[in-house]
């Protein structure tokens, strides 16, 4: 064999057996994170080199009970190990991964997956743990009941898989696979499998009475009708908190670093056509995707060390039947709560959601959510046409506005996955089968390699999108220029500008006027964009806060009432943000459900807006 | 399997409850369970559960229940814990401790 052949070991194991922190330590940096061909499971794979010198090629297979696949990620992992995966070579070896604290459980899968006839090494992962519980296993005994090398590992130290390196070196010796054809499994078949597991346990594995006392103590109080529910409000807002003050002034920094750059740029270069691509079109664009990463790695730093620790299962149980009345299950409650602060964080959350169907359902309602880019569009509009009023002596006007806003996104996001969730087939049984993990310390080296990935991912993947996307609408923006003898703002006279005005023709029904449909165009970059594009429409000389300022008489004299309250019905529903577009063509990796998302929200945007705007024309007599 | 167990009259089954009907705190074993009655998503539940480790002879607790309606159901089954909803916990039909020692 050759040293740097092409040899491939796959990891196969039960879901939380600490299988990926396993492969983060074999492969350390050495990773690629990319999607399977048309699913949205990801495909990890990575290299490491044995002593001996070979260098190996190993994939981290998503985890599955069992061969007979119930799950996308189930499915993908028996066709890899059948060598039925398009694009997928069968591997050469095959590692099962079982969390030596439950092997109960994880020797099933094993034993079904020894049918298979490919070479197999053992790993009895977190066999510290195991042995601080005194749970004893014979490791003799197990090879020989089970016929393959058994060895210990311990994913969370260092050199905790030298002996499964060696192991593998000594069994990577490419013999022919036996023969093998697998079908799925009936009860009669489970049924033995499972009493050939217990004929195992008993002669290879002693395990105390109860090994699990402190999860028992952990459990009464962290599922508890009452204390349950008040630590998770507890930890929701210590991480919402987190969220918001953490990432001020880190996203500040960046603002004016961002500002500073496209300042000296001003100056460096003669204002013109290049220094506004620049300043305007590039720097502008990189700040709009940099500004969101600190939010990103943040909500990601408690997303991964709450699963890891085995909390976050037990918060979705806590929220399942809540969440079910929609068709939801509990693991959509903490990507959705995240789309109050950003959609794009919020969707990239939706990973830890299993289900298929419930994580797209979760994924399209997410930008219903009232955004923190929302507020200073409805600042705007709220501070111009709202009065300053007390209302029963408590109550402030503007407030109650905002909070319907607030209500109207809500509502609206659970009606629209109610709808899916008829649309689907009311009838359809949904499973939950969750497993409640054992609580463990969550592990600094896979939280940095987990927050690493989600960087990467979105920078690159997300972050070329966003960026080119808005270069291109500062070209829409500021070509054509405007003729010497202009009177009106430079925008007027661009293709965005010509674009605002037949767009005026389709939303005039609704009392957007041309000036309001100029702005929506560059606003499709982000909402808050709408606000500065909307100075400039009126010929602002003023630049940053004070444009809202400076705006608010002006619209307050110029736009009707009923027109406040459609563009704030508007911005209840629109998907004026192409991160979130961008982000959710990256998640589901296809352009159908991007566009499918489009589609919908700008129709119910338009809807909302017609119907509030004739309400407010016939209320106020126009 | 039995698909239907009102069916079935022997004592056995008399004895048998659904697991969703067990309180917390609660320890039972594992009577039966029924495949071949859902196929959700791709999957029979029944046959799920039965690989997950809900074999006859086998001891449950019922550890916790969700809020409202007590679910879904946290069942400890060796070093496992597994959230069942109620249409999945009916699945599996236990006998309690008392039931348990009257079979002979």
């Amino acid at each position: 064999m050759n040293a740097v052949s092409g040899l491939r070991v796959a990891l196969l194991g039960n879901p939380n057996c600490g299988k990926t922190a396993l492969f983060n330590l074999l492969t350390g940096s050495r990773q690629k994170v990319a999607n399977y061909a048309g699913v949205t499971v990801e495909r990890k794979e990575g290299l490491f080199d044995t002593p001996n010198g070979k260098r190996i090629r190993i994939l981290d297979l998503p985890g599955a009970y069992s061969l007979n696949a119930i799950s996308q990620d189930e499915t993908i992992t028996r066709d890899v190990v059948l060598g039925t995966k398009e694009g997928e070579e069968r591997p050469d070896l095959l590692i099962c991964v079982t969390d030596a604290t439950n092997l109960r459980l994880n020797l099933r899968l094993v034993v079904e997956a020894k049918r298979l006839g490919l070479p197999m090494v053992l790993a009895l992962n977190m066999a510290d743990v195991a042995q601080h519980r005194g749970v004893h296993i014979d490791v003799d005994l197990l090879e020989r009941e089970l016929g393959m090398p058994v060895v210990r590992t311990v994913a969370v130290r260092r050199g905790g898989a030298d002996d499964l390196i060696g192991a593998i070196e000594r069994h990577l010796s490419g013999r022919p696979l036996a023969d093998f054809k697998w079908t799925a499994p009936d009860t009669a078949d489970v049924t033995t499998t499972q009493r050939e597991v217990r004929r195992i346990m008993t002669v290879a594995v002693r395990e105390p009475a109860n090994e699990l006392r402190i999860d028992d103590a952990l459990d009464r109080v962290v599922l508890h009708p009452l204390w349950g529910y008040v630590i998770l409000a507890l930890t929701l807002f210590m991480m919402f908190q987190a969220v918001f003050s953490w990432a001020q002034w880190p996203m500040d920094a960046i603002n004016a670093l961002v500002d500073a750059a496209g300042r000296l740029l001003s100056t460096w270069l003669p204002e013109g056509i290049l220094q506004s691509l620049l300043v305007d079109g590039i720097i502008a664009g990189a700040g709009s995707v940099l500004v969101f990463l600190p939010q990103i790695l943040i909500l990601f730093l408690f997303i991964l060390a709450l699963e890891d620790s085995g909390y976050l299962p037990r918060a979705a149980f806590m929220l399942d039947r809540m969440m079910g009345a929609v068709g939801l299950s509990g693991r959509s409650f903490i990507p959705l709560l995240s789309s109050f602060a950003c959609a794009v964080p919020g969707i990239m959350a939706t990973r830890n959601i299993g289900n298929w169907r419930d994580r797209l359902t979760t994924i399209m309602i997410a930008p219903l959510t009232t955004c923190s880019a929302r507020l200073p569009v409805y600042a705007l509009i709220i501070g111009a046409f709202i009065p300053q009023r007390t209302i029963l002596g408590v109550l402030n006007l503007q407030g109650i506005v905002l909070f319907a806003l607030y209500v109207a996104g809500i509502v609206s996001a659970m009606a629209v996955a109610w709808v899916l969730k008829v649309a689907a087939g009311r009838n359809i049984l949904h499973p939950l089968l969750m497993e409640l993990p054992s609580y463990r310390w969550p592990n600094p080296r896979n939280l940095f390699i987990g927050l690493i990935e989600r960087a990467k991912i979105f920078l690159t993947r997300v972050g070329t999108i966003i960026l080119s996307l808005t270069i291109l609408l500062w070209f829409l923006s500021s070509f054509p220029a405007p003729p010497p003898d202009a009177t009106g703002p430079a925008i007027q006279y661009s293709v965005a500008g010509i674009i605002g005005r037949a767009l005026e023709t389709v939303l005039s029904p609704i009392g957007f006027n041309w000036q309001i449909s100029i702005a929506l165009v560059p606003g499709l970059a982000a909402r808050e964009v709408a606000v500065g594009a909307l100075g400039t429409v009126y010929a602002l000389s003023a630049a940053g806060d004070d444009v809202a300022a400076q705006l608010k008489p002006m619209i307050a004299q110029t736009w009707s009432l009923a027109t406040a309250y459609s563009l704030l019905a508007w911005f209840v529903f629109a998907p004026q943000c192409l991160s979130t577009l961008a982000i959710v063509r990256r998640e589901t990796n296809s352009m159908r459900y991007p566009l499918i998302m489009a589609g919908y929200l700008f129709a119910l945007a338009y809807l909302a807006s017609f119907i509030t705007y004739r309400i407010a024309l016939a209320l106020t007599g126009g | 399997m039995s698909l239907d167990s009102s069916a079935d009259s022997s004592a056995d089954a008399r004895l048998s409850v659904p697991l969703s009907s067990i309180g917390i705190g609660q320890t039972v074993t594992v009577r039966e369970v029924r495949t071949g009655v859902h196929e959700a998503e791709g999957g029979d539940i029944g046959l799920r559960l039965l690989e997950l480790g809900f074999v006859e002879g086998e001891s449950l607790r019922v550890i916790a229940h969700g809020n409202p309606g007590n679910e879904p159901i946290a069942v400890r089954i060796g070093n496992t814990t597994f959230a069942l909803r109620r249409f999945e916990a009916d699945h599996v039909l236990v006998a309690t401790a008392a039931n348990a020692a009257m079979k002979p």
